[in-house]
């Protein structure tokens, strides 16, 4: 039971690395959406499955959170906002995909580098948890850095946020009171950065970011 | 619990600090009377409570720990005798100067800006004292730099005072980021800055020399060490004149408590190129402080400019200590320590009262220009009396305490040929005739100081019609006069209460001064040297009193008749009298060329021409030149060259980030 326990929580934590590495190589943009979806459904599956193991229920509260906002209501009124702001073109990169996906494969090496020794006295489930989240961690940031367009940055935001709370119910003992608040913080830089979103694109008709730094640069 | 009741007083004082914005909205005096009368009630409670805990022995001292600061490492907080030899200088200042400002404080254009700051300035030296972990160390340290610096920005109105304020904030800030890297590598990885837990811990011999070092960069610049000293003399003059006095005598002496505290206590046994470095930067100190002061005209100026000679003598008493203890030589490094601890009072003492002194001058005449000074004793004689008081002391002249401490530090001087090291043996004795040359041009200094100012014809209306200080002010003075002499005439029970910490700080103590015969102290041994300050006292007193009868009985009382002298001033311009740069001259003329660049321009109109001569003199600082300038000169290159970091877009920002964090996360790969 303790192999098969151990071996299902790497599956669901690899699982949102691979489903990162999706994301990075998806440039359609509704595609990105669905894909960020189905990150968050693994986050569901491997919060629920460390509930489950850890004998705290309190996780599944986080689980549902995360399948909630995440995998259901976040792409949804994301899968609105981009139609409304009649984006479906397709979402150009920076450096081309494969220079980037080879990057994320260093910086999945990184990591495992990285925490493996730095967490060698945690149990194993905690401890390869935390050096899967962050290469999820670290793939979101590279997302966020790689991307132009506005919409994918916050997928981008949203995916790392996703990985730190895959750090925050690995490790045993995180209050509850921790995973929500993450949770309540990614919802309101989301309806944030959504009303930004709109603003730009009144005045600018775009959600390039590029347009905003041609503005400043314009300016000055 | 002391230590109890002494943090209670801390708190007491930030809490009036707290109330002070709402007392001083409202009428004066009230408001002021209630802040100072109040700040001079706790800083008496500390006072006694630092003489408690010095007389008492361990009955008074203690430790505590607040649950406050660091998460699950609290505060922690210890009176020990060493804090309260510093307890006892820090509080005794603020007692003469909360005094003086009950009066003084009165006169304050701007109460608002100075008194919520009085009380947490401190409050924050206090709290150096007291703190026992390198937390809770650095933040009083820098809670007490930022009030200092509230309290120079005061009259930020005037454009000198806040380029003051700028300085000195730079050179806190840097003198803080040097404490905390030393107080880094004392902690090292261990993660407890405790300092029971430092002292405990052994450091190798680079980590020692280094957090030496540093110590020196941070503590030094607080206390003015050249060539960290720029600050100073901009600094504590700008500050109202109650507070320059708390700055000049106080605070100086924590930073020299923090040194202490960490050389000595905290880093064990010492090397002795460590008293080498201390000897060389404290004759420096000690030469270029006093040069400076005589150039000065700005009699607060030349107030702290002696403050930085001052703490260059301090400085070569802890040299010598630490060379001392280096070679197990007990009773000469407590001699040596002793003779530092006691310049630190001293000093504190007198330095203190030649600021409220500077004080009552400015309010009397609104003028800190010596040059446009003089005849002030007339119409402030009781001022001059103190002042002239002060000098003496100052000038370390016996029967008063500035010759008590530098004689003592002398008589270690001469202990410095049994040092086994040859380069000390070459280098202790030029320290001395640094000193020596200090101690003269002190005196030349305040000779200069006092005549110019109090002797004399008033050289402007502002000192023509100069007034007298409140009464209360003057009070405070007094006492600090009183205790100059108490000092001066009975220092061996001062010594001797001493010699708890000397043998804390380098496992000796001094010979138990003996009270008979006719109350001297003794270096090292009676058949050595040995000097009564009582006795010094009575023959200077018995001496004078016999001149003074023996002219008046025995000089002719006939009258004579003679044509009119004009006692020498032939023209009735107070112009035509000494003045301060024309006493100054001889002594600009010597060290001029060598240290200031002296630069004298002379202009003599042609015979007919009815142009006035000119005589323009300019001296440059050469610290400033030569360390300060090319350093903001690199600082404003750099920060061109990264200007264009600030127009970068939010993509390059967020790379930025991205790869700082890869970059760490592969120097703890690579590190592991």
């Amino acid at each position: 039971m303790q192999h098969f326990s151990l071996d299902a929580a790497h599956m669901f934590a690899g699982g949102m690395v691979l489903v990162s590495f999706m994301m990075l190589y998806q440039d359609r943009i509704l595609g990105l959406i669905n894909v960020f979806a189905a990150h968050a459904v693994v986050l569901t599956l491997s919060v629920s499955w460390q509930a489950y193991i850890q004998d705290a229920p309190h996780l599944y509260i986080t689980a549902a959170i995360a399948f909630g906002l995440k995998a259901i209501g976040i792409p949804w009124a994301l899968h609105r906002m981009v139609v409304r702001l009649g984006i479906h073109r397709e979402i150009e990169t920076v450096g081309g995909i494969g220079p980037t996906m080879l990057m994320g494969i260093v910086l999945v090496a990184l990591s495992m580098v990285v925490m493996l020794p730095a967490a060698a006295e945690a149990d194993p489930i905690a401890r390869e948890d935390l050096a899967l989240a962050l290469s999820v961690i670290l793939l979101g940031l590279l997302m966020m850095v790689t991307r132009q367009n506005a919409v994918s940055q916050i997928i981008g935001f949203m995916s790392l946020e996703n990985g730190l709370i895959l750090a925050a119910t690995g490790a045993k003992g995180m209050p509850l009171v921790v995973e929500i608040s993450v949770a309540f913080s990614v919802l309101v830089a989301f309806i944030v950065i959504g009303v930004f979103l709109f603003r730009i694109r009144e005045r600018f008709d775009t959600v390039d970011t590029q347009a905003l730094d041609d503005f400043r640069e314009g300016r000055e | 619990m002391a230590i109890a009741v002494a943090l209670w007083c801390v708190i007491g004082l930030i809490a009036v600090s707290a109330a002070a914005p709402a007392l001083a909205a409202r009428p004066q005096p009230l408001g002021t009377r209630l802040v100072y009368g109040a700040s001079l009630i706790l800083t008496g409670l500390l006072l006694l409570i630092g003489i408690a805990a010095l007389l008492g022995g361990a009955d008074f001292q203690g430790q505590k720990v607040l649950p406050i600061g660091l998460p699950w490492i609290g505060a922690h907080f210890s009176l020990d005798s060493l804090s309260a030899v510093f307890l006892i200088i820090v509080n005794l200042g603020g007692v003469a100067a909360s005094l003086y400002a009950l009066g003084y404080g009165l006169h304050e254009e701007a109460p608002g800006r100075v008194l919520p700051f009085y009380p947490a300035f401190l409050a924050g030296m206090n709290l150096v004292l007291l703190s026992a972990d390198a937390f809770s160390f650095l933040v009083s340290w820098e809670f007490m730099s930022l009030s200092s610096w509230a309290l120079v920005m005061s009259h930020h109105h005037e454009g000198e005072n806040r380029k003051a304020g700028y300085v000195y904030l730079l050179m806190a800030s840097f003198g803080t980021l040097m404490l905390m890297l030393a107080f880094g590598l004392l902690a090292g990885t261990s993660g407890d800055a405790t300092f029971a837990a430092i002292m405990t811990a052994a450091h190798p011999d680079w980590i020692s020399g280094a957090v030496l070092v540093l110590m020196l960069l941070g503590a030094g610049s607080k206390a003015g060490l050249v060539p960290l000293h720029v600050w100073l003399p901009l600094a504590h003059p700008a500050a109202p004149s109650h507070v320059s006095g708390l700055m000049s005598g106080v605070m100086t002496k924590v930073a020299v408590y923090g040194f202490i505290r960490v050389v000595f206590v905290l880093l064990g046994q010492p090397q002795w190129w460590w008293a080498v470095l201390l000897l060389v930067l404290g004759s420096l100190t000690a030469v270029l402080g006093v040069l400076q002061a005589v150039m000065q005209r700005d009699l607060k100026r030349l107030l702290a400019y002696s403050t930085v000679e001052n703490i260059g003598i301090i400085f070569i008493g802890i040299g010598l200590a630490l060379a001392f203890k280096t070679n197990g030589m007990g009773a000469a490094a407590s001699l040596a320590i002793v003779s530092a601890l006691l310049h630190c009072f001293n000093h504190s003492l007198f330095k203190n009262l030649l600021f409220l002194g500077a004080g009552n001058v400015l309010v009397g005449t609104g003028e800190r220009d010596i040059e446009k000074l003089g005849g002030l004793i007339h119409r402030m004689p009781r001022t001059a009396y103190l002042f002239l008081g002060g000098c003496v002391a100052i000038s370390a002249l016996p029967p008063l305490n500035g010759f008590v401490s530098e004689w003592l530090l002398l008589q270690a001087i001469l202990l410095s040929p049994d040092l086994p090291q040859w380069a000390l043996r070459f280098l202790v004795p030029a320290a001395g005739a640094m000193l020596a040359l200090a101690a003269a041009l002190a005196g030349s200094c305040f000779v200069r100081a006092f005549g110019v100012t109090f002797l004399g014809r008033a050289r402007s209306t502002a000192a023509s019609e100069a007034h007298e200080a409140e009464p209360v002010s003057l009070k405070a003075m007094s006492l600090l006069i009183g205790l100059c002499l108490l000092a001066g005439t009975l220092p061996g029970p001062l010594i001797d209460s001493l010699s708890p910490v000397t043998s804390f700080l380098v496992a000796g103590h001094m010979p138990t001064q003996p009270l008979m015969p006719l109350l001297s102290i003794i270096p090292i041994n009676e058949s050595r040297s040995s000097y009564s300050g009582i006795l010094v006292f009575g023959f200077i007193m018995a001496s004078s009193w016999i001149a003074i009868r023996v002219i008046h009985n025995f000089a002719s009382r006939a009258v004579r008749r003679a044509p009119p002298w004009d006692c020498g001033f032939p023209n009735a311009d107070p112009a035509t009298q000494y003045t301060a740069d024309s006493f100054a001259q001889p002594i600009r003329r010597v060290f001029g060329p060598m240290f200031f660049r002296l630069k004298v321009d002379a202009h003599m109109p042609r015979p007919g021409d009815p142009k006035p001569a000119t005589l323009a003199v300019t001296l440059r600082d050469l610290v400033w030149d030569f360390l300060y300038a090319p350093i903001s000169g690199w600082v404003m290159f750099a920060a061109e060259r990264l200007n264009v970091l600030q127009f970068l877009t939010i993509r390059s920002y967020l790379s930025l980030v991205f790869a700082a964090l890869v970059a760490l996360l592969f120097l703890v790969a690579t590190w592991a």
